[in-house]
């Protein structure tokens, strides 16, 4: 009786053993999985940083041997350099204008195109349906060739105009927004025929504004990607005056070879726009990305 | 009633005016104007006369465009097999933290995503910099103590492109493995941890094959923006072997607008375009098959 006892008893007290040696361990997997993971993101952000701290250094400091990781002078002579020496203003203009110019275009006739497949009746609805879908898997580089022989016949090269056009073509956010479109409840819509709305009034007073989110996240990643946009602005401008950042930066050089702070500096000054604009929008951002992969978030 | 119909109408033609004259003018008719130069001797800006399929026989015996086929795959496969495992390691890894500590690393793997390319050739460029890159200190001592210059070393090229790609874009992958981890209900670890199922086992038998759909759709929208890889194989190619290293695009750039042959930089276009379009309606059907689940 006693030895049975005594029996259970360790067989019980091993189990315990058993299941106290598996929890530790599997903390001591799943710390070296976190520690991992933070020192990977340090390593993911360093060049970053490294970039960063480059371009805040003087021409001297940086070339020095060694790794510092921290500038002993900031001066800054790479930044007044990058911004009052440089075409720079010019170039954030000229981004500036075109990003928006896209951005805004792309929204207003999304968002028509959207409403009108998603709500409304009317010959040819399939077909263009079906037409946005297939573009959808057309490749834009492909067409870069004809773009620029459709562009040069209306002598738009190195207009800004050119630069914006291909960038239009923006198949996803049209298929976003009929999506969008298509889930709000009908009895909204019916409500509102009853009360004698008219189409445009059902679009701007109920579809769009219950989908402001959508437009935002939508406006966000078409401005992000228009800014750096690099293969069609770089093909279809070759005037320094009319260049966008992303394409000045890295095709007009200074003639006293490589300064390393100078170039880095104005590559920041060139991102930095987009970055804050993640930083602030960051669930925006992370939305509309999983909406264009088609993955509903 | 009648009359209803016809507004509708006509509202939907107003509505839909600025996308069709867009696309009719962007989209579609460059694709047929790409098809009808493909076959003629056009060169980038005027006529041409029809040629038949001379320009597909020729990039046919191009060595330089079969080159450009094989940098092209071997880019895609340096770039996005590792790509997408090391994002899903990383994802795995973020999803197990909580808080403000997750929006940080995961900022960390997302914020080179959200930079231009011009951005990230600079950095890249400046620490793997022959002189004074900081990449150096590692790469030297492997080479004997000298100082390797990374893009103008034929073997090095292309990996060294397509690790700067993962780094550069693995951040979108991270974040489509992130929204697929978290659709697994804890309930099944759960279930399977009281079964006694081990870390080794709930990765494989859970969380790997309900994670499968997400993997085979970054793989293929990775392989798709890859096969149109452009802007870093150009930008640090410039003034070294750009033969050496062209791809796809690069060759309808070179052809198009540098030797200014508009027919065979068409044909070559008719010819990615193809590529991709075949690898996008797979990609349309994995995408329709995850939505009628």
């Amino acid at each position: 009786m006693s030895a049975t006892l005594s029996t259970t008893n360790d067989l019980g007290l091993a189990m315990a053993a058993q299941r106290q040696r598996r929890i530790k361990t599997f903390d001591l997997v799943g710390l070296f999985a976190t520690i991992a993971t933070v020192i990977a993101a340090i390593l993911w952000a360093f060049p970053l940083y490294w970039g960063v701290v480059t371009s805040l250094k003087p021409e001297a400091e940086v070339v020095r041997a060694g790794v510092q990781l921290l500038p002993a002078h900031w001066p800054l002579d790479s930044y007044t350099y990058a911004l009052f020496d440089t075409k720079i203003g010019v170039w954030y203009i000229n981004s500036l204008t075109t990003s928006l110019a896209t951005t805004l275009i792309v929204v207003i006739m999304s968002a028509g195109a959207g409403y009108a497949i998603s709500q409304l009746n009317f010959p040819g609805r399939r077909i263009l349906w079906w037409m946005i879908l297939a573009s959808f898997m057309v490749p834009i580089q492909a067409l870069i060739v004809n773009h620029f022989i459709l562009f040069s016949q209306f002598h738009l090269i190195n207009t800004l105009t050119a630069v914006v056009g291909p960038q239009l073509l923006a198949p996803v956010t049209v298929i976003i927004y009929k999506q969008f479109f298509d889930s709000v409840p009908k009895d909204f819509r019916e409500a509102a025929v009853v009360d004698g709305a008219h189409e445009f009034q059902l679009l701007f007073r109920i579809y769009l504004p219950m989908n402001w989110g959508i437009t935002t996240a939508l406006a966000i990643i078409t401005f992000i990607g228009a800014w750096n946009n690099f293969l069609w602005p770089f093909l279809a401008v070759t005037e320094e005056d009319k260049m966008n950042i992303t394409v000045g930066i890295t095709q007009v050089s200074d003639a006293f070879g490589v300064k390393y702070a100078r170039d880095l500096a104005t590559a920041i000054l060139a991102g930095l726009p987009v970055a804050v604009v993640y930083l602030i929008f960051q669930r925006r951002v992370t939305q509309a990305i999983m909406l264009s992969a088609g993955i509903k978030g | 009633m009648l009359k209803s119909k016809r507004s509708e109408a006509v509202t939907a033609l107003v509505l839909m005016a600025p996308f069709v004259i867009i696309y009719g003018l962007l989209f579609v008719y460059p694709t047929i104007k790409m098809v009808q130069v493909s076959f003629t001797d056009a060169p980038l800006i005027g006529d041409g006369n029809f040629n038949g399929i001379d320009n597909f026989v020729r990039l046919w015996k191009d060595r330089l465009f079969a080159s450009s086929i094989w940098n092209t795959i071997y880019f895609v496969v340096l770039s996005v097999f590792p790509g997408t495992l090391l994002a899903l390691a990383i994802a795995i890894g973020v999803n197990r933290l909580k808080g403000w500590t997750q929006s940080i690393v995961l900022a960390c793997f997302f914020l080179p995503y959200i930079l231009p390319v011009s951005v990230v050739y600079r950095i890249w460029g400046w620490i793997l910099d022959k002189d004074f890159g900081l990449a150096q200190y590692v790469i030297a001592p492997l080479n004997g103590g000298d100082h390797v210059n990374v893009f103008r070393t034929l073997p090095l090229f292309m990996p060294a492109a397509a690790f700067l790609t993962v780094w550069w874009l693995i951040g979108f992958n991270v974040l489509l493995f992130i929204a697929g981890l978290r659709n697994i209900s804890r309930e099944i670890y759960e279930a399977a941890s009281l079964d006694g199922a081990g870390r080794w086992a709930q990765f494989s038998r859970i969380t790997w094959p309900l994670i499968w759909p997400v993997t085979v759709l970054v793989l293929t929208i990775q392989l798709i923006l890859q096969l149109k890889i452009f802007d870093q194989v150009y930008l640090f190619s410039r003034g070294g072997r750009v033969d050496a290293t062209s791809t796809m695009v690069q060759y309808i750039y070179k052809q198009a607008f540098q030797s200014n042959h508009g027919g065979l930089g068409a044909a070559a276009s008719l010819v990615l375009f193809l590529v991709i379009v075949i690898f996008s309606v797979l990609q349309f059907q994995l995408l329709r098959a995850r939505g009628q689940k």
